[in-house]
């Protein structure tokens, strides 16, 4: 094993890679562009007002209806009065299918004008970032403008942002690590299957082969081009993630070794897929049939836990499940312990499919 | 001091077919060596075994001493190959390309220098991609040279060559030559092995049908005095019925194999007696490519001649 070499031939791959811009777009943009298009399917970002139902415990008050008119005025919510009987709204919205509520409490007129801190619930669906942003930000809103009129913004009015249902994550968290995920498997993926099949047919690994450079040293930098990119890719969809839809991941360490491992393990059964065929287009469809399954049911579109028990079993057994739900481990929950063990389970499969595609790679003909 | 290549009962199969059959030959220290054949007679076969791309059957073949296969790491350095169809990364460039080689090979290379040594220096910033086949096949022998190889096997280096950077390669093959470097050439063009080669191989079949200079081969194989007939075919015909020397017919000519004066005479008075229109006359001896054709057996697409007698010369 020659550094040199191995760095050598790395700036060759880069350039031949680059210059190709295919898989620069397949590695790079699209991860992006999928974050943005699920974002915002799922963030539901339309222009309507969002309909909220509201409990007012404070009933008639002439503050209170200052209050809800407020609200009204800002175009941005359409007020839906529910009886004060009910007691329980995060209940009620969840038994008539609606996910946005407010509470008034009772006693709202008199502590405001007493200057008695009071608090406001607003109940959101965490699924639909974009709602819950308007809602909470225009509760809040009215709120301080109540607070600033009366007492030059002390917090009398309080507002507490409650979230309807169990789930205290929203769909676009669980987005970036499955989109993560899903660059791991498919740019070194699709650019192995073809390149270990093409190179094959073109001879170009006969070319390689007259030259000092070994089968190791080229597969060693092919796997370090793609963790570069996947890293890249990562720092991307993180940042974009971020920004257009708030997510809230963090980046750890503990996202390195699956951000080595993974493109590891893929870029081996790439290699794998392609040695074993004959043609190009076999290996394509060796290489698919592989790839898609593994693309839509391990968590990369929508988290596993949605699925229903046969298909998380059939999860179970993917490769790109264990990066995913480690990723998630990492990023979202801070989960150290689940994210160690899919660690463990990732990088044996990566070693193993790394020797054996080594051993069944041969650039030589007999 | 041993042969640069040697190789005894050379044999490969690719399943029931024998593409090679038992070949013998040496290839010594500072020679050019030219591997004639016509398609599919396993030229880049055992060529491809001596690169140690390929393994063989059965057969001993050594190179600088080694096993090409075996020993193939310790070779790489020490050889320089053309490949038959070579071809290299897309979007790469000459420039890189070689670059990429000097460095994989640790060799510190005026890149410049060499491709215009093989005439690419205006394409050295070109994509693979964009070079014509000429171009790309001149990047193949910039590759082959590189690392200064003591030994180099060039498969087809001029195929598909304009006539003036054929006249380059040669150039190049003939500077090799006086470096001292042991040149291992295939090709199509006869003139090209008489004009370059010190010892050319005809191999037929998998078999070697001749060996030796282009003088010891014509001299061996072929025949001294010919007298050709500018006249269609029909000449031949009627000739043969009528002499007991040698008639072939090829291309709008017709030789007559003629020993001596009296041979020159009675071939003249018998064209002109069957009223057959010839156009001009003359006499030459055998070509190597008039030997080539011979043994292999390929006139043309009439196929009139019989294919060679196998056989080891
Ligand atoms: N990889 C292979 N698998 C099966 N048969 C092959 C293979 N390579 C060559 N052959 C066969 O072996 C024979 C010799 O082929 P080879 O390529 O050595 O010929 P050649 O003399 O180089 O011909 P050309 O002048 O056309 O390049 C041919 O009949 C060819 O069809
Ligand atoms: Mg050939």
């Amino acid at each position: 094993m020659n550094p040199r070499r191995v760095f050598l031939n790395l700036s060759v791959f880069a350039k031949g890679y680059i210059r190709g811009r295919v898989g620069l777009f397949f590695g790079l943009v699209f991860p992006v562009i999928l974050i943005l298009l699920f974002g915002a399917i799922f963030s539901n970002t339309g222009n309507t007002a969002v309909d909220v139902y509201v409990v007012n415990h404070d009933h008639n008050s002439y503050w209170s209806q200052q209050f809800l008119q407020a609200l009204n005025q800002s175009h941005a919510l359409t007020l839906h009065v529910v009886d004060p009987s009910v007691t329980n709204l995060s209940t009620w919205l969840s038994q008539n299918d609606q996910s946005t509520g407010l509470v008034i409490p009772a006693g709202f007129e008199a502590n405001y004008l007493n200057g008695t801190p009071l608090r406001l619930t607003v109940y959101t669906n965490p699924e639909s970032a974009a709602t819950s942003g308007i809602v909470q930000g225009t509760v809040q809103g009215v709120s301080n403008q109540f607070n600033l009129r009366a007492y030059r913004g002390t917090p009398i009015i309080n507002v507490q942002n409650l979230q309807v249902g169990s789930q205290q994550l929203r769909y676009v968290d669980y987005l970036i690590p499955g989109l993560i995920g899903f660059s791991v498997l498919t740019s070194p993926m699709f650019a192995m299957v073809n390149i270990s099949s093409e190179y094959k047919k073109q001879k170009l690994f006969r070319q390689l082969s007259l030259t000092p450079l070994s089968r190791g040293e080229w597969l060693l930098s092919t796997i370090i081009w793609f963790i570069v990119l996947t890293l890249i890719s990562t720092l991307l969809m993180v940042g974009v993630g971020q920004a257009a839809f708030g997510a809230h991941v963090t980046l750890t360490p503990l996202m390195l070794p699956f951000l080595i491992l993974g493109p590891l393990l893929f870029v081996s059964l790439g290699l794998l897929a392609g040695t074993v065929s004959k043609t190009p287009e076999s290996a394509a469809v060796i290489g698919n049939i592989i790839t898609f399954p593994m693309m839509f049911l391990s968590g990369t579109f929508f988290p596993v836990s949605l699925f229903p028990p046969w298909l998380v079993t059939v999860a179970h057994v993917l490769p790109l499940f264990y990066v995913i739900d480690g990723l998630n481990a990492a990023m979202i929950f801070g989960n150290v312990g689940v994210a160690l063990t899919d660690i463990a389970v990732v990088g044996a499969l990566a070693i193993v499919f790394f020797i054996v595609s080594i051993r069944a790679f041969e650039w030589r003909e007999k | 001091m041993s042969d640069v290549i040697e190789i005894h009962g050379l044999v490969k199969d690719y399943g029931s077919l024998r593409a090679v059959d038992g070949i013998d030959l040496s290839v010594h220290r500072g020679e050019v060596f030219a591997f004639l054949g016509p398609n599919g007679a396993g030229k880049t076969t055992t060529v491809e075994i001596l690169e140690g791309l390929r393994d063989r059957t059965s057969g001993e073949v050594r190179v600088l001493g080694l096993d090409p296969w075996k020993d193939n790491p310790k070779l790489v350095p020490r050889q320089g190959v053309i490949p038959q169809d070579f071809n290299f990364f897309e979007k790469i460039t000459p420039s890189e390309a070689v670059a990429f080689y000097a460095g994989l090979f640790g060799k510190k290379v005026d890149v410049t220098g060499l491709l215009r040594r093989v005439q690419l220096e205006d394409k050295a910033d070109s994509w693979f991609e964009t070079l014509s086949g000429g171009q790309k096949q001149k990047l193949g022998l910039a590759l082959a040279l590189v690392h200064a190889p003591e030994v180099l096997f060039l498969d087809e280096p001029t195929t598909g060559l304009d006539p003036q950077a054929r006249r380059a390669i040669w150039e190049v093959i003939r500077s090799l030559k006086a470096e001292g470097r042991t040149v291992f050439l295939t090709t199509h063009y006869l003139e090209e092995a008489e004009i370059l080669a010190d010892r050319v191989a005809i191999i037929h079949r998998g078999h070697i049908v001749a060996m030796g200079t282009p003088a010891e081969i014509i001299r061996e194989h072929g025949r001294r005095g010919l007298l050709t007939f500018h006249a269609p075919a029909e000449l031949a015909d009627y000739l043969r019925g009528r002499t007991d020397r040698t008639v072939v017919a090829h291309d709008h000519a017709v030789d007559v194999e003629v020993r001596g004066p009296e041979d020159v005479l009675q071939a003249v008075r018998l064209a002109t007696e069957s009223h057959i229109a010839w156009e001009s006359l003359s006499t030459r001896s055998d070509t190597l490519e008039d030997v080539f054709i011979r043994l292999v057996g390929q006139v043309g697409e009439s196929g009139e001649e019989k294919p060679a007698h196998e056989g080891s010369p």
